[in-house]
């Protein structure tokens, strides 16, 4: 179920150079899964930004963006008290519920956030959760201690070895040997499909598509899988590993 | 507001309780919209347009921004005329009970003809919509709505197979707009509607490439408003069948525009994807237009300003 909502801005930081996290307040009902993502109104710009949510409470939602282009250049900037018209409660998000006792998350820079929540989900149902994190270089890196705090084992990588495992985060879980029996991942296509060929285990992963409701009305985000043609914004974001087409 | 306002309008003997109808591709199968809000407010719907045989449509991406509006190029994808009758329009039954507009493609002369005798059956579907936008496989892949006479071909195929009312949908991106409509009548259309998104482009200046990857697609939205009221205000003009306004309607008061050029129903299309209660709020702000502007039966205005 999703809805519309005016959500007021709370706090609006820069995390990293041009990673900022954003919190709102306002009716969060129809958010029940991590994953989902909000779809948000900005003045000046036609199409909404679907942005992916990184934790929520009764009262709160937090977003973690990259500046990108105009639009979240302009997100960047918003201070508190300023207020958005969300759309929330869209996509089908990560299934907590699967049945696994170790499992591995699989985070590329602004693929991190919405793990955050699956990471405190997974904790509170009694999982044993390790979260790998891929990023371009040190200065980039954020939520590493946060996932921590959750209780998880956290492995970095950075492409210019500047801090972690130098390369990709699938180097990063080969180097370290990491045992897993069913992974979530989110982040960009080249690292999805790497893990898929590095691992054997079963697992669900997030993608990404220029969209045009964010809410299954115009077809504009569509992809073919083994279950039939998909709405991203609608019968994903997130797809179980068998239904992807590579 | 203590008066009664009167919005119902009538096309082609098909009462609407509002001229209000979202466009074809902007609403599906009106599922997601009744998510937002009871869709039994709006005058019509047309459905997303369907083809013979089940298309999957262009690659992604297939979406690109633009300053006032968007871009698609989703290119018909849709589950087939036989899955529509046989899946979406018995569950769109179940949460609409009002008549509605069935919005037909093909890429051929008999596969338009053999969809539309196709979906002729059903029941609700009041009046079928034809769009010629698209290419014709038979004549090197020029858009059937480009010309008067292959038109006037795909219209008179089309009423061969229906006794429904037939508006042919037009496509903005030719150079006379009223020599189409006018074959479309001539060959028997009762009505038309206007307009289609117009050709538009996109490059994304950092990969040097065009955003969209079919290169070029449909622009729509607020921009494309005052081309859509004056292509309707010339064909409205020149032609005695009906007309339904399409194009860039974003307000109760563009509605009334486009209704004093001559529109009797309204489409609203691509602000039912940027603000899912577009058609809602519209409909709800119509009466106060209508105070403002001093009328009380909007059928009362329809060419007004012809």
């Amino acid at each position: 179920m999703y809805k519309k909502g005016i959500y007021e801005i709370k706090a609006n930081e820069p995390l990293t150079a041009d990673v900022h996290r954003m919190i709102l307040e306002g009716d969060t009902q129809w958010i029940d899964r991590p994953g989902q993502f909000v779809n948000i109104e900005l003045d000046g710009f036609y199409l909404r930004r679907p942005i992916s949510i990184c934790d929520y409470d009764d009262r709160t939602i937090t977003l973690i963006y990259k500046v990108v282009g105009s639009g979240t250049e302009v997100m960047s900037r918003m201070t508190a008290g300023a207020k958005l018209d969300l759309l929330t409660g869209l996509g089908n998000g990560f299934d907590p519920a699967v049945e696994c006792r170790r499992p591995l998350l699989v985070g590329g820079g602004v693929g991190v956030p919405p793990l955050y929540r699956l990471a405190k989900e997974l904790s509170a149902r009694g999982r044993e959760v390790t979260v790998a994190l891929g990023f371009n270089t040190a200065a980039e890196i954020f939520y590493e201690d946060e996932f921590r705090t959750l209780g998880a084992k956290v492995f970095v990588s950075t492409a210019d070895g500047s801090k972690g495992t130098k390369g990709f985060v699938t180097d990063a879980i080969r180097e370290n040997a990491v045992e897993f029996d069913y992974f979530y991942a989110c982040g960009p296509m080249p690292m999805l499909r790497a893990l898929c060929e590095c691992c054997e285990q079963n697992g669900e992963l997030s993608f990404e598509e220029r969209m045009g409701c964010g809410f299954g009305a115009c077809m504009g985000c569509s992809c073919k899988t083994h279950a039939g043609n998909k709405r991203i914004c609608k019968d994903g974001p997130v797809m179980k590993r068998e239904e992807i087409i590579w | 507001m203590a008066k009664n306002y009167d919005l119902s309008v009538e096309l082609c003997g098909v009462g609407l309780d509002n001229p209000v109808v979202p466009a074809s591709g902007t609403f599906g199968f009106g599922t997601e919209h009744n998510n937002f809000y009871d869709i039994n407010i709006l005058g019509s719907i047309s459905i997303k347009g369907t083809t013979r045989e089940a298309r999957f449509g262009n690659s992604t991406p297939r979406i690109a921004e633009c300053r006032a509006g968007m871009i698609n190029s989703v290119g018909l994808q849709n589950p087939g005329v036989d899955a529509v009758i046989s899946e979406e329009l018995p569950h769109l039954r179940s949460i609409f009970r009002k008549p509605i507009i069935a919005n037909i493609s093909g890429f051929s002369v008999d596969e338009y003809a053999e969809c539309c005798a196709k979906i002729d059956r059903e029941e609700q579907v009041a009046i079928i919509e034809v769009n010629v936008s698209c290419p014709n496989v038979h004549n090197g892949g020029m858009s059937f709505g480009t010309q008067p006479a292959m038109a006037a071909e795909v219209t008179r195929a089309v009423k061969a197979v229906t006794s429904k009312p037939v508006f042919i949908k037009l496509s903005p991106n030719v150079t006379d707009i009223v020599a189409i409509a006018k074959a479309c009548e001539e060959a028997g259309a009762d009505g038309i509607c206007l307009i289609n998104t117009m050709l538009g482009m996109r490059i994304d200046t950092r990969r040097r490439r065009p955003v969209i990857a079919n290169k070029m697609g449909g622009f729509s939205g607020p921009a494309i408003f005052p081309v859509a009221l004056r292509m309707v205000y010339q064909v409205a003009g020149a032609c005695r069948i009906p007309v339904m306004g399409c194009g860039g309607v974003e307000s109760a008061a563009d509605v009334i525009e486009m209704m004093m050029a001559g529109a009797t129903a309204v489409q609203v299309g691509a602000a039912n994807l940027k603000d899912p209660y577009a058609c809602k709020r519209i409909i709800e702000n119509l009466p106060h237009e209508m105070e403002r502007l001093g009328i009380d039966r909007l059928r009362n205005i329809i060419g007004a300003a012809l």
